[in-house]
């Protein structure tokens, strides 16, 4: 009996309550995914409606319920969907998905340490998490539907029941949510943090991080700076909406009466809510470069081209990420001075990039590439990185962005540069590092098959947004046959929603690929990818403490791939240095 | 039934992906090959598709370009609009080449250097000239595209000079339509307040203002004279709206409790349009850009640009704020 119990005691805590942070990594990954299936779905539903505009979808109807009558949604709910989709595909997988995930799985294991600084609070940021995820599907159930004022959740619009049904009790659910969302994400970026400065084992000077720690760190960081911001424009909406105060309402008439409302200014949330927004993007994309630099390396048999360059983009970027917020304003009304000093500072955000960029290339110049699912999607980040990452010029330079602003210009902008080249790198990770987290290895077929249809499907939704945008098309448009000024582009929406369908389709070869790998697939070996990195000399069954006996200590930076001696033989005899060899004899230090 | 005969088959189908999926990884391990390992005739399978997703890349974009390019930035209808599309033209000129270049740099490495176990990578770890070309080039492109942009945006955001010929116009947005107020003979535009709506007053005129007196308020469309500036006064009696009007490249968000303004002058007619576009039934539209509500979607006012003998004919028709009251 009391073994019994004693059994019972152990799952619980091994799998549910679990401080060890390769189980809450997997927690993380798990849910995330979860939800980033739920957004998807939800996009392949709203697409339907925007290349079919007005007919009837046996889908729709068996999904939405009284949320479209005889399968065609109404209106409203199209922004609903719209809504949920943006926030959970932004907040919780490639915030909480992306980050959680391999932060969690990774910096322990990376910088040498036992686990995360306070295994406890890590426990704690995942089960906010998991609650925030509740509430945010309950909303989707409640009368008058989900939050429906757009993923940035501008008021009025989303102060006023009046205006929306979504702004009654969907809105109070998701504003409840992501303010748990806000605390969880604090309490692991905190974490992190605190684990990576504190916790390196002997010789793992800051210099020798992988780029993935530098990426979490720099992530945390910003993170820490920006959401607390969210969280109080949150909680001065709450006070908008339930108190009677006015921080952002005033002058509305609304419903046929005056609102007592007087004084506030939306403006203010829209400030609030970028300074957050903006370094979201960059909590989103940091994570995913950091993950492809190891990749791109390891895969390429060769060093990361300019490792100090690099983490001197990524702290540039982090910095500028804090000062740019305003290019989300320019028509707002905001002073037109404002509009031209944060033009200047996001157009400087791309000399970084753009450093980033080469230095890829120069990696890839004269390696040896292994195309492992992985290394596929790590090109296609940057790929994506490139293609999004110019059209940001636009989109920065306030004169431009007059004719582009909250067009489908920018939809497609920012899912190729943010969504595309995150969720590339959330896949590239989980392809490279299953067999940290599952002791497993992935099948690489199903795994390029899925790379390819992906990219191909991805370009093929988001590249004719371009176009839709330069003619005009304003977003978030329940149709946009309305007048006939947009007619002949109207085939370019059935193009875009058929490539939905397919690539929607397509992530069934991961999901299956998943699940068949973690219980079926073949056991990993200690080190497959014959990687220099420390979390390769773990164990591969997962054990608390992750190494038995001491921790290895460091001797090396985790980029020396095939360094060769004077006569051109590889030091060590093979094409890769564990950071725990020392330095061989008349051995230059590379990263000195 | 068509369900559970659906969920069947599926299920079937997933089983039966498994069982090869397990077959072929023992078939594998039977010949002594690591499963995981990518071998040289899948890593050179994946070295072509490279080079044909960057021939399909670069296929995709041109017949995109040449089947919807036509409809991309249609005529510009303002005089500023003419200066957004030629910087948007500079832009072009400098990201398109980086994109071709730098795509085609990407996937013929990753053609070129695939695994090729007689070849060792070389170890190149840093370049400080490298780095710093690709540091200075980029910031040498921006510093052109942040001054010549900005001297555009100060441009377009700088008011028009009240001294100058001009027509004043106020544009409100609520859920879901617009008007239009015109300042009427005395140039002014009367006091307005959401607490005046009452009944037609939609606008919240402030009936005991003079200056609200010869206010012109109209629906449904409004006329602007060609080749007078238009300054514009945006006032919003609900949430969040934006004034968008894509053939003059003017963009301005609505916001209550604070007015906000855009000017442009109109350079083409609305009848001339109809020749450019060869589309006789064409007009220019104001449209709602930010998120508003169920019919954001059909927030829209028809603009008419005509000479200024038709507009002024056009507004001696339209009844003054007074007398409607």
């Amino acid at each position: 009996m009391s073994t019994h119990h004693h059994h019972q005691q152990d799952f619980l805590f091994k799998y549910i309550f679990s401080t060890d942070h390769k189980m809450i990594s997997k927690q993380f990954l798990i849910t995330g995914f979860i939800m980033g299936f739920i957004g998807m779905v939800m996009s392949t539903i709203f697409r339907l409606q925007l290349g079919w505009p007005g007919e009837s979808f046996w889908i729709v109807d068996k999904l939405l319920g009284t949320w479209a009558e005889n399968g065609v949604m109404a209106p409203d709910k199209y922004l609903a969907l719209v809504t949920m989709h943006g926030t959970i595909m932004v907040f919780f997988l490639l915030t909480a998905g992306l980050s959680g995930t391999f932060s969690n799985l990774l910096i322990p294991l990376q910088i040498g340490a036992r686990d995360m600084a306070s295994g406890f609070l890590n426990m704690l940021s995942y089960w906010l998490f998991f609650l925030s995820c509740i509430i945010m599907l309950a909303s989707l159930g409640v009368e008058g539907g989900s939050a429906s004022a757009g993923w940035t959740i501008y008021p009025p619009l989303s102060a006023l029941p009046q205006a929306i049904p979504g702004s009654g009790l969907g809105m109070t659910l998701w504003l409840v949510a992501m303010s748990i969302f806000i605390v969880s994400s604090l309490l692991g970026s905190l974490n992190y943090i605190v684990t990576i400065l504190n916790l390196r084992t002997k010789g793992m000077s800051m210099t020798r991080l992988p780029l993935t720690i530098w990426a979490f760190l720099l992530t945390a960081i910003i993170g820490v700076i920006s959401f607390p911001v969210l969280l109080s424009a949150a909680l001065l909406l709450v006070f908008d909406r339930s108190f009677g105060t006015s921080f952002y309402l005033s002058d509305i008439y609304v419903g046929g009466q005056v609102l007592e409302h007087s004084g506030g200014s939306p403006i203010l949330f829209e400030h609030l809510f970028w300074f957050l927004g903006h370094p979201e993007v960059y909590i989103v994309l940091l994570p995913a470069l950091g993950i492809t630099s190891e990749i791109v390396s390891a895969m390429s048999r060769k060093p990361i081209f300019g490792y100090r360059a690099m983490i001197g983009s990524m702290i540039s970027i982090a910095f500028l990420s804090t000062i740019v917020w305003g290019h989300h304003m320019f028509v707002t009304g905001m002073n037109p001075f404002l509009g031209a000093v944060f033009t200047f500072t996001t157009l400087l955000i791309a000399i970084p990039s753009a450093v980033k960029v080469f230095n890829y290339l120069t990696t890839l110049w004269k390696g040896n590439i292994k195309f492992s699912p992985a290394m596929l999607f790590s090109i296609g980040l940057v790929s994506t990185f490139i293609t999004g990452g110019l059209t940001g010029l636009i989109l920065g330079d306030s004169a431009l962005d007059i004719s582009v602003h909250d067009t489908y210009f920018v939809v497609g902008h920012f899912h190729i540069v943010m969504a595309l080249s995150a969720i590339f790198g959330m896949f590239a990770g989980v392809y490279h590092w299953f067999p940290k987290l599952f002791g497993r290895m992935m099948n690489n077929n199903l795994g390029s098959l899925h790379f390819w249809i992906t990219i191909v499907c991805a370009y093929g939704v988001f590249f004719p947004m371009h176009f839709l945008g330069l003619a005009g098309v304003p977003r978030r448009y329940y149709t946009n046959s309305q007048f006939p000024l947009f007619d002949n582009l109207m085939d370019i929406n059935v193009l875009i929603s058929t490539f939905a369908i397919i690539i929607a389709f397509g992530q069934l070869l991961f999901l299956f690929n998943f699940l068949y790998s973690a219980f079926r697939g073949p056991k990993a070996p200690q080190n497959p990818w014959n990687s220099n990195s420390l979390e390769w000399t773990t164990p591969v069954e997962h054990i608390h403490g992750n190494w038995y006996g001491d921790i290895p200590e460091i001797h090396r930076w985790p980029y020396d791939y095939s360094k060769v001696d004077e006569n051109g033989e590889y030091i060590g005899g093979k094409d890769f240095i564990p950071q725990t060899t020392p330095l061989y004899d008349n051995e230059l230090d590379e990263n000195h | 039934m068509m369900v559970l005969l659906v969920g069947v088959t599926v299920l079937l189908l997933i089983i039966s992906a498994a069982q090869i999926l397990k077959i072929s990884e023992l078939t594998a391990a039977a010949k002594g090959e690591k499963v995981y390992e990518i071998n040289e005739q899948q890593n050179k399978l994946h070295s072509l598709l490279m080079l044909a997703f960057l021939v399909f890349y670069f296929a995709f974009f041109t017949w995109q370009y040449i089947k919807w390019g036509k409809y991309i930035l249609p005529v510009a209808a303002s005089a500023h609009g003419v200066g957004i599309d030629s910087l948007m033209k500079v832009t072009w000129v400098l990201i398109i080449p980086v994109f071709i270049i730098t795509h085609i740099l990407l996937f013929w490495f990753a053609y070129k250097y695939a695994y090729n176990p007689t070849r060792k990578s070389t170890f190149f770890s840093h370049s400080n000239k490298l780095e710093l070309v690709w540091t200075l080039a980029p910031t040498l492109a921006l510093t052109i595209l942040i001054l010549y942009g900005l001297n555009n945006w100060n441009k377009i955001m700088t008011p028009v000079n009240p001294e100058e010929d001009h027509v004043l116009i106020e544009l409100v947005g609520q859920q879901f339509s617009w008007g239009a107020r015109y300042a009427g003979d005395d140039k002014k535009l009367g006091r307005a307040n959401v607490n005046f709506i009452e009944g037609t007053n939609f606008m919240g005129l402030d009936s005991t203002d003079s200056n609200s007196k010869d206010d012109i308020i109209v629906r449904g469309e409004f006329h602007l004279p060609v080749n007078i500036p238009v300054q514009f006064v945006m006032r919003s009696n609900d949430v969040l709206h934006s004034a968008f009007m894509p053939h003059f490249r003017a963009q301005m968000n609505c916001v209550p409790g604070l007015k906000t303004q855009f000017n442009y002058t109109p350079t083409i007619t609305t009848a001339e349009m109809r020749k450019i576009t060869n589309n006789d039934k064409f007009d220019y539209l104001l449209l709602c850009n930010k998120i508003c509500g169920a019919a954001h979607y059909n927030m829209q006012m028809n603009i008419i640009v005509e000479s200024k003998a038709d507009y002024e004919k056009w507004l001696s028709t339209q009844k003054k704020f007074a007398e409607n009251i």
